[in-house]
């Protein structure tokens, strides 16, 4: 929620503050670590788990107080970008593989190697990759892992027990680009218009659909972290030349247009909803209405998905693919610490603290998200277990490592401000899918 | 001023004081004056220089430069500029924004003339009136997010309502051909109590002499109002126009908290685009031309609307 007065002000005070960030960048090992920090996270879900954190760790360290900001998603990075020009920035704060180049480009990330080397920061505690994703490309470290997320797909027990399909087809499901195989014949058969004819009967009215096989956030943009990066991760299509830092994208490569095309033509053919049906409710509280039988989200939406009344969701892992394996994008998030703290010592021990064990698995106790170290994360399934969600399709792709990272490039921002008209153009019928060659010119260009 | 002025008329008819020295006394007076409405002008000058005037200048000077936020300002010439006429969005952007101040303006100001007339002439209950201004004191973004749900393709109750009446439910926020009538279908809702508002202070300014005149005359309610109210009202009318055109041009929280833009690109209003370009993408250089720009069209419109429009002068004289 981005209100006319706050960009104002805004501006206003990126206006008046002549002066960005200066001078030589301060040390997370030298001075003593006391004093009060700021921290930052943007998921509400989360603030009970790292409150407990905060208050362990004060007990641990008498000198040094946590407070803790929540924000949403929509005001935070704006926040966080007006208060890095105006002084004000969270010691520390919950970063994200999309934010974090651009930060770390413009110097106002401290680097973590000189803590971590001091303190004998194990970093093989975390589960694999994750604490690589934040060396930045002038190979320093600008976080450590806190926890990560993968795809899956939550689906409406009684809808899918209706239609004749048991939950073991349902984790078993194959697809390929050319005729979308069980996974575009389970979404038809779940499809159910106003007179009750299925999407694979003859008959069935497209315009009028009761119930979509498959629900539809938006078009997902240049990632498609929960729309489709699931189903072209399995036809050996990467978004990057290579990843981290790559700087070609790959949007004119076949395969993904393929993909894109069978994605789109479901829209097409009334299994799942037209992209400008989408522009309000959320999918999930679509799916909570029971508009539609499955949607593929990601795991942090665990709670989200469970929490409807009157409605039963189980998760099944996503389809297997052309090559035989399922994929599924593998993003992480870190805490970073701004350049400009008063008090890096301090912040050095709050992020490890945040890094430990000792916090993830506080975390992972209240079952919200996947912390990053693996004892945490298995503690955290456990967790869900406990509140009777079986959370394994999420598991699963880290244990088969049928993983593959989040792009993370320079100009993430800007690849999104091209690539999202160009996929809802492409989403909504309104263009061919190999007008996605053109965008990907665009993209690329912003590289030279 | 004017009290100095009657409280102490030019004596010039006093035959004992010589008019120099009235002339002189007024002098000093005024320079009084000046120093008192200096000090009541202050806060709002400071308030003029800080908020208006200083980020007026640095906006300009910044529309010049290559600027990341993050970072110094890097001179860079008119590239911004050319840069934008080269912009496809941009005009996309302009396109939009003229569309959406044409049905915006278009049917709040018809609306709200109706809406004033009817206050004058029938409503005269202060409950009445007063409930017309009721959507305006609602803040912009919980008016559009209460439409935004309201009109919901799958879950808002007019969608349902249309289904029930059996006919095709529609995506207004989410079509491409509805999303701009929607957005300035909401926001007239909002502004067109207050528009009426306005207009019928005017109204209520045009002496009744004339209306009696008119009636006695026999002329008709509709040539009366042509000949008479219209005329009469013109001025408001002109600056009711101006303020609201401006404020029109630069519509933003209703398409941030609902389309943010989209369908494609069918509601990227210019100050969305501003606004994605400065805080989404760190391009405050870039950003800063268009709002230079954008700053140049209002200012020309403006001065368009009172030269055409006379707003500055009255009939009644």
């Amino acid at each position: 929620m981005k209100k006319t007065l706050g960009a104002v002000a805004a501006a206003a005070a990126i206006a008046m503050s002549l002066t960005a960030c200066g001078g030589g960048s301060p040390s997370t090992t030298s001075g003593e670590a006391k004093g009060d920090i700021n921290y930052w996270l943007w998921d509400a879900n989360q603030l009970p788990a790292y409150k407990q954190c905060a208050a362990d760790f004060t007990k641990a360290n008498p000198d040094i107080k946590v407070k803790i900001t929540q924000r949403g998603w929509g005001d935070y990075w704006t926040t966080l970008t007006n208060g890095f020009v105006a002084g004000n920035a969270p010691d520390v704060f919950t970063n994200h593989l999309s934010k974090y180049p651009e930060y770390a480009s413009k110097k106002q990330l401290l680097s973590l190697d000189e803590a971590v080397e001091k303190d004998g920061v194990k970093l093989d505690v975390y589960n694999e990759g994750l604490a690589d994703l934040w060396v930045g490309q002038d190979g320093k470290r600008y976080g450590l892992p806190k926890d990560w997320d993968t795809v899956a797909m939550f689906y409406n027990k009684k809808l899918v027990k209706d239609a004749g399909y048991t939950e073991e087809q349902l984790t078993n499901l194959d697809w390929n680009p050319q005729d979308g195989g069980t996974y575009e014949k389970a979404i038809a058969h779940l499809t159910v218009d106003k007179n009750g004819k299925r999407g694979d009967e003859p008959g069935f009215d497209k315009n009028n659909v009761a119930v979509y096989g498959l629900g539809l956030e938006n078009s997902g943009n240049g990632q498609g972290q929960t729309q489709w990066s699931f189903l072209t991760g399995t036809t050996g299509w990467t978004h990057t030349d290579k990843n981290p830092w790559g700087t070609k994208f790959n949007y004119d490569d076949p395969k993904f247009q393929e993909t894109i095309k069978w994605w789109a033509g479901l829209a097409e053919k009334g299994y799942m909803p037209k992209l400008e049906t989408t522009v309000g409710a959320s999918v999930s509280d679509a799916f909570g209405a029971g508009k539609a039988a499955i949607n593929t989200n990601g795991s942090w939406m665990i709670g989200q998905y469970t929490s409807y009344k009157g409605i039963e969701t189980d998760i099944a892992p996503t389809p297997k693919g052309p090559d035989g394996k399922r994929a599924s994008m593998f993003n992480g998030l870190a805490d970073s610490i701004w350049a400009g703290t008063k008090n890096p010592a301090a912040a050095a021990k709050w992020v490890e603290y945040l890094a430990s064990s000792d916090c993830q698995d506080v975390v992972a106790s209240k079952a919200v998200v996947f912390p990053a170290i693996k004892s945490s994360s298995e503690k955290a399934a456990a967790a869900f277990k406990a509140k009777g969600i079986d959370v394994s399709a999420f598991t699963t792709h880290v244990k088969d490592g049928t993983t593959f990272l989040f792009p993370i490039t320079e100009n993430a921002a800007k690849v999104d401000g091209l690539m999202a008209p160009a996929m809802d153009a492409v989403l909504s019928g309104k263009k061919d899918a190999s007008t996605l060659g053109e965008a990907n010119e665009k993209v690329n260009s912003l590289f030279k | 001023m004017m009290t100095t002025l009657t409280n102490n008329p030019p004596t010039r008819s006093d035959p004992r004081r010589p008019a120099r020295s009235g002339g002189l006394r007024r002098g000093a007076a005024r320079l009084g004056d000046l120093r008192i409405a200096l000090l009541f002008i202050v806060p709002a000058l400071i308030g003029f220089i800080a908020f208006c005037l200083v980020p007026t200048i640095r906006g300009v000077y910044l529309s010049f430069t290559e600027y990341s936020v993050l970072g110094e300002p890097e001179w860079i010439g008119v590239k911004n500029y050319t840069a934008i006429f080269a912009d496809e969005l941009f005009w996309n952007a302009m396109a939009v924004t003229v569309q959406y101040v044409g049905i915006n303006i278009g049917l709040q100001t018809l609306i709200a003339l109706g809406l004033a007339l009817l206050m004058h002439r029938v409503a005269k209950s202060t409950l009445i009136r007063g409930a017309l201004l009721l959507p305006f004191l609602v803040a912009n973004v919980i008016v559009a997010l209460l439409w935004f749900w309201m009109l919901d393709y799958q879950l808002g109750i007019v969608n349902e309502v249309i289904s029930w009446l059996g006919l095709p439910r529609i995506a207004f926020f989410g079509s491409e051909q509805w999303a701009i009538p929607t957005i300035a279908f909401v926001n007239v809702w909002r502004h067109m109590g207050y528009t009426a508002l306005l207009i019928f202070a005017g109204l209520q300014a045009i002496p009744n002499h004339v209306y009696e005149v008119a009636s006695l005359d026999g002329a008709s309610p509709a040539r009366t109002f042509w000949s008479i109210t219209m005329p009469l009202l013109r001025p408001v009318l002109a600056l009711v126009l101006v303020v609201t055109v401006i404020g029109s041009f630069q519509v933003f929280d209703t398409v941030a908290v609902t389309t943010g833009g989209g369908p494609v690109n069918a509601s990227r209003v210019i100050q969305m685009y501003i606004y994605q370009k400065a805080f989404g993408e760190s391009d405050f250089g870039y950003a800063s031309a268009l709002s230079v720009i954008l700053f140049v069209i209002l200012a020309l419109v403006a001065f368009i609307q009172m030269k055409f429009l006379k707003g500055n002068e009255s009939d009644l004289d």
